[in-house]
């Protein structure tokens, strides 16, 4: 009995061997030998022929055999159902280098990441964001900056005007003027001033007869120029890289004295020469200086007592120079070939 | 300013000083040195020759065949093409071998036929600009006076083995618009001293008062007359007439030379009248009268008014002052007796004439920027110095002068503390003084306190801060160290408009949308088109524009949006999507107060907004894209509820798919809609929609503050039901009843069908809801569900007629 149930297990372990990939025959195979018509049950039905001390080997053993059988066939159905699924997985296999659905993104324009990116800056440094009207009038334009009707500076920068008094400002300076008045108490304080700015000039690639401008404005009790010169050095590094070199250069505005231009060294050749900064191994950004003391005056505040400094720079001209650009014009074409350069996590 | 170093030396000590290294001074010290212009930088080999003979050409009209001596054992023949050449001029040679600027090689050569060993040059074709040239030789060769060496190097010869300096001067520092107030800076830098030339001459018989006599009414504080006779006119020295050249002047005759040599020396602009020209003993300094008349140099005849000062005869206007002379008392090759002009005009009248007739000369661009008062006398007695020996004249003595301001220096004052509090600096008053010596003030030191007077040619230095600029700058800008302000900590941040703009600009980009920054000025036209304004509020025009398409500014950002879209659909840039913040500008009812300005955020789409073909989704931009962009900006500013969509007709818009933007039922803050077809026709543009918010308005509403809600702990249920009403009931109107009839318990109401068609019938159409019904205290009963659901649908029946489908 007992090579009975050996013999039965071997063929029925043969026959599962067999199966590659059909189901239904190893569940013809199951039901053949560990049915109720089964051999092994057969083989059991004859146990009564048998001692007692015969009869638990035997069934101990039939009970092995079944056990075999039974992991046998499930190992199997495990494997097979496992190919189908493979199969199918590789069956629905796709060709991940075709392109995505694409997303229209948005973009910042060139000149709100240069401003924005000045604001944060000088945000950190304590200061507030200043704004006032594009129209201005002629007092707060030019007479509140030290420019009486008549002076000569005026000619620099030639106007837009809607009437006798009132105009497109020509330079965001008007603003400063209009803080300092807007201090009830004539306390210190520190201001950035971004905004649109006008003058009459024909359009031409280095031209444009509107653009931008960021005014900044620091009034105090001991503010010095060394405060002035500190305070751009910050700004430049920042804007420009840690490795850049400030300089001033004495200049002149009406409405500051001294009056400086800082100039950074030129951070396409470290300042060695080269066409960008007309080989003189320095660049020419923004003009500033100390708030002359007629104009603290004017808006109320006691010169003997509070100092100040101001700076004005051009957000088209450092997005032109950080950027490349050698047209101003591209700012306000807004062609999309152009905008779409700008994404938002390069500098 | 063009200045000469040559010319320059004559004042300052420049040993030691490059033109380059001079020009780096100068321009970190203050005065922007444009370019230096090294004349003879690249020419080589070029002598004085001397035309001994001059023969035509057998072959050629046009061309002479010259024999030259160039100090040389024999003469070189030379072919010359220029119509001016003639035997005995000296003449400038490029011999073979020569080398002339851009690099121009001198070979021998044949011209038809004929051999020549070099060139006979024009000045233009050594590097001087013709227009400066004197008009004998501009257009062919120049020739030197006759006592020009043979053989000398024809740059000495000609005075340009030198540099020009040119000097971008600030208006403060017009000073420097004079050979002597740049000695006067050159000196302080370098710590020199300047040397003057004093002028001398032999003066009389005669005394000028014999001749003449100076009156003024008005517009001159200081007014000198100098009288010249036995004035022979001829051509300058040499040396004067390259002086006049490199500082951008065309030598005429010597006496008109020496006038501007002076104008150049001293800044002070001369005149010269023709003594013979004038009807009366009397030079008379007054304002012009209404529609008076003036031929001025130039030819033009100038009608003038009772703001032109001018300068009369006594019968007639001889000159508009400071600005320009008349023809009728011009210098001319017959004058005998000169009398010079020199003083001071009033600053604002020359800038009123010269402005007023267009008329701007380097005279009256001095006289509007300032002059030296101690310079008018120094002025026209070198002057008269300069025609004793130049043109032989007979200088008359003294001057006829009328002078009505005092010519002081005045008197600054300043604190080593003050200096130093403001510069951020450690400067000694040892250091301080220094500077102000080799500025040539003369200061008194007491305690710190320094007491400086400036003289009258730094007019520009009026107060302390003045002071301290030139200590500073002298100091070294350098040398200032770098410090933050010292002030007390202020929190820096954005105020809450400034971070709603912010908001809104991220908004669009996260839509898809591009910022675009667009001109605030307009033409006319555009000016008008798709304002959110009524039509009384007209745009606002400038008083000069500069051309029609930037006249006007704008109400309305949309058309700029669509000119954009139209230059990138010119570009076969097919799907654009561009927005903008930015301000328009309404005029106030006075005219005498500043305009309204409005920030407006406007966006403009076209073409498709989504388009990956090869999965089959391509999709083009319709009204509800765009509706969707505004929702979602109102969404995220919290003000979702306080906005409306109200159908409307809008100029400029499809009538059938445009709607005002209406805040709280009843203030129209924006307009959106698709461009009207014919519209789109003259911009270039195809199937295009837009919308326009007044983002100051929309700003205006605050945002509730957040406040967490506890999130449902209950189930809801959901309805859904499809209605059939007539065609012209809106969404707006079914969601309103289901709002109100649901109550408390309907949670949301969402649309998920809409569609038109047989099945419905004509003129219906079958919109479908799903509705969310929720306790978040409990969980509903089957039972009240229906109850308030059937509230729903009576209240649709009743108020909308609404129909199960």
């Amino acid at each position: 009995m007992k090579e009975r149930l050996q013999a039965l297990q071997q063929e029925a372990v043969a026959k599962i061997n067999e199966i590659t990939d059909d189901l239904k025959q190893l569940n013809e195979i199951r039901i053949s030998y560990l049915g109720k018509k089964g051999p092994i049950t057969e083989v059991l039905k004859g146990m009564g022929a048998l001692s007692a001390e015969e009869r638990p080997k035997i069934g101990a053993i039939a009970n092995e055999v079944r056990t075999v059988i039974q992991e046998k066939i499930e190992q199997k159905t495990k494997a097979i159902e496992e190919a189908i699924i493979q199969k199918k997985l590789a069956s629905e296999a796709i060709d991940v280098t075709l392109p995505g659905r694409p997303q229209f993104l948005g973009s910042k324009h060139p000149l709100t990441i240069v401003i924005e990116e000045i604001e944060d800056l000088f945000i950190g440094m304590g200061y507030e964001i200043a704004e006032g009207p594009e129209v201005e009038s002629d007092y707060f334009n030019f007479e509140m900056l030290n420019l009486p009707k008549g002076h000569p500076a005026r000619d620099m920068q030639d106007s837009f005007y809607i009437t006798e008094e009132i105009l497109l400002r020509t330079h965001t300076s008007p603003v400063q003027a209009r803080t300092m008045v807007g201090k009830k108490n004539k306390e210190s304080f520190k201001i950035i001033c971004p905004g649109k700015v006008f003058r009459r000039d024909d359009d031409d690639a280095t031209h444009s007869h509107q653009f931008t401008q960021i005014e900044g404005l620091v009034v105090g009790e001991n503010i010095r120029m060394s405060d002035l010169k500190g305070t751009l050095e910050v700004f430049a590094k920042k804007m420009f890289g840690p490795e850049r070199e400030i300089r001033l250069r004495p200049s002149f505005f009406p409405f500051t004295e001294p009056s400086v231009e800082m100039d950074i060294s030129c951070m396409m050749c470290a300042g060695n020469g080269c066409k960008t900064c007309k080989h003189t191994g320095w660049i020419e950004i923004l003009g500033a200086g100390m708030v002359h003391p007629h104009v603290l005056e004017m808006a109320g505040y006691h010169s003997k007592k509070f100092s100040g400094f101001a700076f004005g720079m051009g957000p088209d001209r450092i997005a032109m120079l950080k950027y490349g650009i050698h047209d101003i014009r591209h700012f306000y074409t807004n062609d999309i070939r152009f905008l779409s350069q700008f994404k938002p996590s390069m500098d | 300013m063009l200045v000469s170093y040559e010319w320059l030396s004559e004042y300052v000590d420049l040993n030691g000083i490059s033109p380059k290294d001079l020009a780096e001074k100068i321009t970190r010290s203050g005065i922007e040195v444009e370019m230096v212009q090294i004349l003879d930088k690249e020419i080589q080999n070029v002598v004085v020759g001397h035309v001994l003979s001059k023969e035509k050409h057998p072959e050629a009209d046009k061309l002479n065949i010259c024999m030259v001596d160039v100090g040389e054992e024999n003469p070189l023949q030379i072919v010359c093409g220029a119509a001016n050449v003639a035997a005995g001029q000296k003449v400038a040679v490029a011999k073979v071998g020569a080398v002339l600027p851009g690099n121009f090689k001198i070979k021998k050569a044949k011209l038809r036929g004929v051999v020549s060993n070099g060139m006979i040059c024009s000045l233009a074709e050594l590097g001087m600009e013709t227009k400066v040239v004197a008009k004998e030789y501009s257009a062919g060769i120049f020739n030197f006076p006759s006592d020009t060496k043979i053989g000398q190097n024809a740059m000495e010869a000609l005075g340009f083995q030198d540099a020009v300096l040119e000097l971008g001067l600030t208006p403060n520092r017009s000073d420097c618009l004079s050979m002597i107030g740049v000695a006067y800076e050159v000196a302080a830098l370098l710590n020199e001293k300047v040397h003057l030339n004093v002028p001398q001459y032999q003066a009389g018989p005669k005394s000028t008062t014999e001749l003449i006599q100076a009156k003024v009414e008005v517009g001159s504080p200081l007014y000198v007359l100098k009288a010249i006779t036995n004035v022979k006119i001829g051509r300058s020295p040499m040396w004067l007439e390259s002086r006049l050249m490199k500082a951008g002047v065309r030598p005429i005759n010597n006496v008109v030379d020496i006038t501007n040599y002076i104008l150049l020396e001293y800044g002070q602009p001369l005149h010269a009248f023709d003594y013979n020209k004038l009807n009366t003993k009397e030079i008379i300094v007054r304002q012009a009268r209404d529609q008076e008349q003036l031929e001025t140099l130039d030819g033009i005849i100038r009608t003038l008014t009772s703001d032109d000062l001018v300068i009369t005869d006594g019968t007639k206007p001889v000159a508009l002052a400071g600005v320009m002379g008349g023809s009728n008392s011009e210098v001319d090759a017959q004058t005998t007796t000169v009398i010079l002009e020199s003083a001071v005009f009033d600053r604002q009248a020359v800038r009123n004439t010269s402005k007023l007739l267009g008329l701007r000369s380097e005279a009256s661009a001095r006289f509007e920027k300032g002059i030296d008062m101690n310079r008018v006398i120094p002025a026209v007695e070198m002057a008269a110095a300069m025609l004793e020996k130049y043109a032989g004249a007979t200088v008359c003595e003294g001057i006829s002068m009328v002078q009505t301001k005092d010519s002081k220096a005045i008197t600054v004052q300043t604190t080593l503390n003050k200096i130093n509090g403001l510069l951020g600096t450690e400067i000694s008053t040892k250091e301080v003084l220094e500077i102000f010596n080799r500025l040539g003030f003369s200061t008194v030191e007491t305690d710190g306190m320094f007491t400086v007077e400036v003289p009258t040619r730094r007019w520009d230095i009026l107060i302390e801060e003045d002071l301290i600029e030139e200590v500073g700058r002298l100091y070294g800008y350098d040398r200032i160290p770098c410090t933050l302000p010292k002030e007390e900590t202020t929190i820096g941040q954005l105020n809450r408009v400034q971070k709603l703009r912010r908001l809104a600009k991220r908004m669009m980009e996260t839509s898809g949308l591009q910022e675009a920054i667009s001109y605030g000025l307009t033409s006319e036209e555009k000016s008008k088109m798709f304002s959110l304004y009524s039509e009384s509020v007209q745009p606002i025009e400038l008083m000069l524009p500069m051309s029609e398409e930037r006249k006007t500014l704008r109400l309305s950002l949309i058309p700029h949006l669509l000119d954009a879209l139209g230059y990138n659909l010119a570009r076969k840039n097919e799907d654009v999507a561009l927005y903008e913040m930015g301000n328009i500008y309404l005029p106030s009812a006075n005219p005498e107060e500043l305009p309204t300005e409005s920030n407006h955020l406007a966006a403009a789409m076209t073409g498709n907004i989504l388009n990956h073909p090869w999965q089959g989704e391509t999709k083009k931009v319709d009204f509800f894209y765009v509706k969707g962009v505004i929702e979602a900006l109102c969404e995220a500013l919290g003000i979702s509820e306080h906005l409306n969509f109200v159908r409307a007709e809008n100029e400029g818009f499809h009538p059938g798919r445009c709607a005002d933007i209406v805040l709280e039922s009843k203030n129209k803050i924006g307009v959106i809609g698709q461009i009207h077809p014919e519209l789109e026709k003259t911009w270039g543009i195809k199937e295009t929609y837009a919308f326009e918010l007044n983002f100051t308005q929309l700003t205006a509403l605050s945002a509730a503050k957040i406040r967490y809600k506890e999130m449902p702990r209950f189930p809801g249920m959901t309805r859904d039901i499809a209605l059939v009403v007539d065609k012209q009931t809106t969404h707006a109107e079914l969601q309103e009843t289901i709002v109100k009839a649901g109550g408390k318990l309907l949670k949301s109401v969402a649309l998920f069908d809409v569609y038109m068609g047989d099945r419905v019938g004509a003129g219906k159409k079958s919109m479908a809801y799903s509705l969310l019904y929720l306790d978040p205290e409990r969980t509903l009963t089957e039972e009240e569900v229906i109850k308030v659901h059937d509230m729903v649908l009576q209240a649709l029946a009743e108020k909308n007629g609404a129909v199960l489908r």
